[in-house]
């Protein structure tokens, strides 16, 4: 049953693929000879003028792309293989969730042997935990209804049978990652994701900034699996297994351990962790590594909400809650995890303060939110981690979907400060989005109020170096949440319309979408209290987890002693938050714009989201080129062919020149030498003058 | 035991076939050039059938040389010696699986003087085949060095407008690296008074003469790898070659010196490979970092996949020079993953030069919109040269830098950077060539790949996504090799430890 959970969707992907490739071979002739007389020449103009038209909006990332194609033949066929065969393997997830939480039917099945070499024993195999269980919920669940979002989403656009394959193709990675039972197993899904989040955040191809923005998501999470990969070979190098039993078994005996690191006696366990959760800031977007995620908002909104929300980016917090036997271990390790997840928590909810692009804001939202996991995961709460994973998945994915919904209906504008007053256009949207936002900003009883405050509770009871830190940040963070949220709600549903002409042609999304956005509505609401006690419950973890993960043995204990001030506090700041947001954005709206000339500076620092995509460019994109020009030039041209081949050969060219004609000239030369120095060899063993 | 002298045939049968051209395709009109076509695709195609007779019949659990052929040949010492173990029969399958691709590659691209190009390359098949079945160091000598003649034909002939420039170089570096290499190979024979490999390489040698003779051999196949900083005559040869002549030297003529540091370097010579690691663990860090950073700014496609193929060998010779099992048998897998996936690379330029007779990218933009089928295999031979899971490419990269992380960990830490970077190039290139909108009007009628090409490139997708899942047929024919290997390695660098400690 696992294996039809994992590879059912990489059939459908396959099978996508293959419409999607016969369609297009189809409609696109071949040949090896360029006639350049041919009538293509109009339908390169066309193709030229829709590119143009793209370029002229895509500062704000629009999701546009009306190209008069017609649409690839069986893109009907692709739609409802992938999307069928996704509900069939969410049906079965949630089966498997069951069988596994509360039957305590954990699965290990071993497929093929892999990399295979000395000690290095690598293979396919699919281990089923309730850790494990929860995320094949969660990622079948949400990608199932995205695939039926897009049907309605995706209906203009001429490639749908690409676009289905790579969401089935994101699919079956992301399974592979969260099924794995070793640390390489784990790296393909991670960089299986990578890929098709590459190929889906430029799905529109023609659009320049969308392929830079792949380029980007896909290069900075190797910075990140730069240290994934080291984390994995040292770890190979204590432990000789990459397995996960293995090593959680040989964990405790590396206390004390040390690996030297550049003349540095480094403690191994901490310098593994903090290798591999180098690899967890890339895919989860966290702090200094995710500038990848704001741009990524150039794919399709379903995309967004699919692996830009609810999936992918969270794989790091998965991967530090599977490995919380090592995290356990190290107290250093625990600290950097909540330091960061703190930090990005706080950073990512000033940034979306100030955005007004509606994708924009949700996704410096994820950001924000990851970050909280991360705290959990440093609090050595990794359940609580978990639950906000999960209970975030609904309602993000839900955010997601039903800004999408929004784009739809404004025909792909994105920027809030054109909207307004939408509710009455679009009241299903609107009263989703509201739930959506309510879940988020942790409003009593909705999902996130559960899983969020968990989240600042077990700050403020571990025992961390940065407890404190993060405990103050999480909780100014929830009224940062806060604000944004309803600011996006106040401004675009709210207040007069600001484009009259976009406002009166809105209307409502097809069924398709809306059945979508409205189960997970319906998830973002009861996605959090029945679940409560399995994730936060002392004993409910223990009976629900089992050995999955490896808690801090007195954290829930602790988070449920802690004063009931502390935690009403994150309620309080939501009810801040909102409060300010309703000043600002419907009883005083002149008070923001006031506000951001007041303090010019810290609005254009928020605005150009503290300046890192800059930074960046400046100390590593240029630097790389010019270093690399240089050396082209001066490294390979000047200094080594100089002295080397040219400069020798223009000495012998001076000598040659007028003797031997160039074009055969070497060659003879060549096998001239080669066969003086065999007759010479020979003539030498013959007359046994090398002999004895 | 094997009645008839497979090996030989393997070797010889496509100097038969050049023969055949020789002697069938001559007048170099049309009915010429198709009999000179023809032949050589068949006589590829048996020669690869038979290759894998050697490979049903290979008993991979077996160390010694398999399909040992001996007879007497010049001198006392010197034998026609020819067999082949787990680390010769990967690379000569590899060799005879892609000859056939680049005689179909040629098929239409190569109109003039046609059986003399196709005689070029049966011949460079002969001599690739022997290079790597030799057992004998004269014989690995002729076959070694005389593979570099119908190399320089055909780049020299066949080749782009600075051909010259390309195949000087060539001969510069590598006439360096083959003169000292014949003084070693004279050294040795006085030294052990044979020159037969296999008792060579159980005969000691001094400490003083491995320093030298381990130097010469290095000399040569530094040049063929080609590493850091003798590499730049390789961007300057893929450029010159015709297509088929860059996917023959990026596949195959560059593993020569892989195969010579396995066969040779780390046996015959573990001692001085031992002082010398640090030192080539130098090189081929530079090699990573330099050569990815040095691709990034490439204006010129297959310059730019030519480095990158600079970049790829040092992982190679990272992880041989490691000798761990990991570190080797990654290594090993990588020449042939390399091989397949720099072949097909340089395949997919040439499918687009053939159309549009440039290599510039900033010419090309946008071609996934008239030719999906090119784009799709593109993309999964920029994903494998990027290293990404499940494609062949992965493996090798992964196995070489975690067998190096034991011996060296700076080493790997400067490797893996190289992570980073092929990303950085490859997609940059991907983006450029096919992604994009189709703006310029000189490919507005461009057209997709043809069954001739598809017959070409898609069973290459094939092994790449094959060997990047299921590594294990390959993995397991060089495993009891590679193992044998570095445990000899081991023990002579123990016993020489273990006597300087009794020494002090």
């Amino acid at each position: 049953m696992v294996q039809a959970i994992v590879f059912l969707p990489l059939l459908g992907a396959i099978l996508a693929g293959i419409i999607s490739l016969v369609g297009a071979h189809a409609r696109n002739p071949s040949g090896d000879t360029v006639d350049h007389h041919d009538d293509a020449h109009g339908d390169a103009h066309a193709h030229a003028a829709a590119a143009h038209d793209d370029h002229g909006h895509d500062d704000h990332g629009h999701d546009d792309h009306h190209v008069s194609e017609p649409a690839a033949a069986g893109s009907r066929a692709a739609e409802l293989i992938t999307t069928g065969l996704l509900f069939v393997s969410a049906a079965l997830s949630w089966y498997t969730l069951v069988q596994v939480g509360f039957m305590h039917q954990d699965a290990r099945i071993t497929l093929l042997p892999w990399i295979t070499s000395g000690d290095l024993q690598v293979a396919w195999t699919l281990r089923v935990d309730t850790l494990t269980a929860v995320m094949l919920v969660v990622v079948n669940t949400v990608s199932s209804l995205v695939h039926l979002y897009s049907i309605g989403y995706m209906d203009e656009d001429p490639n749908r049978p690409r676009f289905f394959g790579y969401l089935s193709l994101f699919t079956f990675a992301m399974l592979m990652l969260v099924t794995s039972d070793n640390l390489v197993q784990l790296f393909f899904g991670w960089e299986g994701v990578g890929l098709a989040s590459y190929l889906l955040i430029g799905f529109w191809y023609q659009k320049p900034s969308a392929n830079a923005a792949a380029i980007k998501a896909f290069v900075v999470n190797r910075v990140g699996d730069f240290g994934f990969a080291l984390g994995i070979f040292a770890i190979f190098a204590l432990v000789g297994s990459t397995d996960f039993e293995t090593i959680f078994h040989a964990a405790p005996g590396l206390t004390g351990k040390t690996i030297p690191f550049f003349g540095w006696q480094a403690d191994a366990l901490t310098l593994t962790c903090l290798l591999l959760f180098m690899g967890a800031m890339g895919k989860s977007a966290q702090f200094l590594l995710h500038t990848w995620l704001p741009d990524a908002m150039e794919g399709p909104t379903p995309v967004s909400a699919l692996i830009h929300a609810a999936t992918m980016v969270t794989a790091g917090v998965f991967m530090v809650a599977r490995l919380s036997p090592l995290f356990e271990l190290s107290p250093t390790a625990q600290a950097v995890v909540m330091f960061f997840g703190a930090t990005t928590a706080f950073f990512a909810a000033t940034i979306g303060l100030v955005q007004n692009d509606i994708k924009r804001i949700v996704a410096y939202s994820t950001c924000s939110q990851l970050g909280y996991m991360f705290v959990a995961m440093g609090a050595g709460a990794y359940s609580v981690g978990m639950f906000h994973l999960f209970t975030h998945a609904f309602f993000k994915a839900l955010l997601f979907l039903g800004s999408g919904s929004v784009i739809y209906a404004m025909h792909h504008e994105q920027d809030i400060r054109n909207m307004g007053g939408l509710w009455r256009k679009i009241p299903y949207t609107y009263a989703v989005m509201v739930i959506g936002t309510l879940a988020l900003t942790g409003f009593p009883l909705t999902a996130g109020y559960f899983s969020k405050d968990a989240i600042i509770e077990s700050a403020y009871a571990a025992h961390n170096p940065f407890a404190v830190y993060a405990f103050l940040l999480t909780v100014v963070a929830a009224g940062l949440t806060s604000f944004y949220s309803w600011r996006l709600i106040f401004k675009t549903f709210h207040g007069t319309p600001h484009d009259e002409h976009h406002y009166e042609a809105a209307h409502e999304s097809p069924i398709w979408m809306l059945i979508p956005i409205g189960v997970l509505a319906v998830g973002s609401i009861l996605a959090g209290f029945p679940f409560k006690e399995l994730f936060t419950g002392h004993h409910g973890v223990e009976e629900f987890f089992r050995e999955s993960v490896k808690m801090n043995p007195h954290i829930l204990e602790e988070m449920h002693h802690i004063s009931p001030v502390i935690a009403f506090l994150p309620t309080v700041m939501m009810v801040a938050g909102f409060l300010v947001s309703y000043l600002f954005y419907i009883r005083r709206p002149y008070l923001p714009v006031e506000l951001a000339n007041q303090q010019p500076m810290l609005y254009q620092f928020l605005l150009n989201k503290w300046y890192f995509d800059e930074l960046y460019e400046l100390i590593f994109v240029r630097p790389a080129k010019w270093i690399g020009y240089q050396l082209w030039k001066k490294g390979d041209g000047f200094v080594i062919d100089g002295f080397g081949p040219d400069g020798v050969s223009a000495r012998v060219l001076d000598v040659t020149r007028n003797v031997v004609k160039l074009q055969t000239g070497y060659l003879y030369h060549y096998a001239f030498a080669m066969l003086i120095g065999v007759a010479g060899l020979i003539t030498w063993f013959m007359f046994g003058l090398g002999g004895q | 035991m094997t009645t008839w002298p497979i090996l030989s045939v393997t070797t010889f049968l496509p100097a038969l076939g050049a023969i055949l051209v020789y002697l069938l395709a001559r007048g170099g009109d049309e009915t010429a050039n198709r009999t000179a076509r023809w032949i050589s695709l068949w006589t590829t195609l048996i020669t690869f059938v038979v290759s894998l007779i050697l490979v049903a019949r290979f008993d991979p659990v077996q160390t010694e040389f398999q399909f040992v052929e001996k007879a007497s040949w010049l001198a006392t010492g010197i034998t026609y010696h020819m067999g082949v173990d787990g680390i010769s029969l990967p690379l000569i399958i590899l060799t005879t699986a892609i000859m056939p691709f680049c005689i179909i590659a040629s098929w239409k691209s190569v109109t003039s003087r046609v059986s003399e190009y196709m005689m070029a390359f049966l011949i460079l098949e002969t001599l690739m085949v022997g290079t790597f079945s030799a057992l004998d160091l004269v014989l690995f000598y002729l076959f070694f060095e005389g593979g570099l003649i119908p190399m320089f034909l055909i780049i020299g002939v066949w080749g782009g407008p600075r051909r010259v420039y390309a195949s000087f170089k060539f001969f510069l570096y590598t006439l360096l690296g083959s003169v000292l290499m014949l003084l070693a190979i004279m050294a040795l024979y006085w030294n052990a008074g044979t020159t037969d490999i296999p008792t060579l390489m159980h005969t000691a040698v001094p400490r003083n003469m491995q320093t030298w003779a381990w130097l010469a051999f290095f000399a040569s196949f530094a040049v063929k790898m080609p590493m850091w900083p003798v590499h730049t005559w390789l961007p300057d040869a893929h450029v010159e070659a015709p297509t088929a002549g860059s996917v023959v030297l990026a596949a195959i003529l560059l593993k020569m010196g892989g195969y010579g540091f396995l066969r040779f370097s780390l046996p015959m010579f573990p001692l001085a490979s031992h002082d010398f690691a640090p030192f080539v663990f130098t090189l081929s860090v530079i090699a990573i970092i330099y050569t990815s950073l040095v691709a990034l700014m490439q204006e010129d496609v297959k310059k730019l996949i030519a480095y990158s193929s600079v970049a790829h060998m040092g992982f190679v010779t990272m992880g041989i020079f490691a000798v761990t099992t990991q570190g080797v048998a990654g290594g090993m897998f990588q020449m042939i993953s390399h091989g397949i996936v720099s072949g097909a690379l340089f395949l997919c330029v040439g499918i687009v030069y053939d159309r549009m007779h440039t290599r510039e990218i900033a010419a090309y933009g946008g071609l996934v919109n008239r030719m999906p089928l090119y784009a799709f295999v593109f993309m999964v031979f920029t994903m494998a040269n990027v290293g990404l899971p499940g494609t062949s490419g992965f493996v090798g990269e992964f196995m070489t830098l975690l067998g190096t992380f034991k011996v060296s960990l700076p080493t790997t830490f400067f490797a893996t950077f190289g992570v980073i970077l092929s990303a950085g190039y490859a997609l940059w290139l991907y983006r450029k060539v096919v992604f994009g909108a189709l703006v310029k009007p000189s490919l507005a009628s461009i057209k997709d790949l043809t069954f001739r090409e598809g017959l070409v490139l898609f069973p290459l997708v094939a092994l790449t996504i094959l060997f990047g899942v299921y590594p294990k047929p390959v993995l397991d024919m060089s495993a009891a090799s590679v193992q044998q290997l570095v445990n000899n390695y081991n023990t002579a660098v123990t016993a020489v430890k273990a006597a300087a400690l009794v020494a002090q």
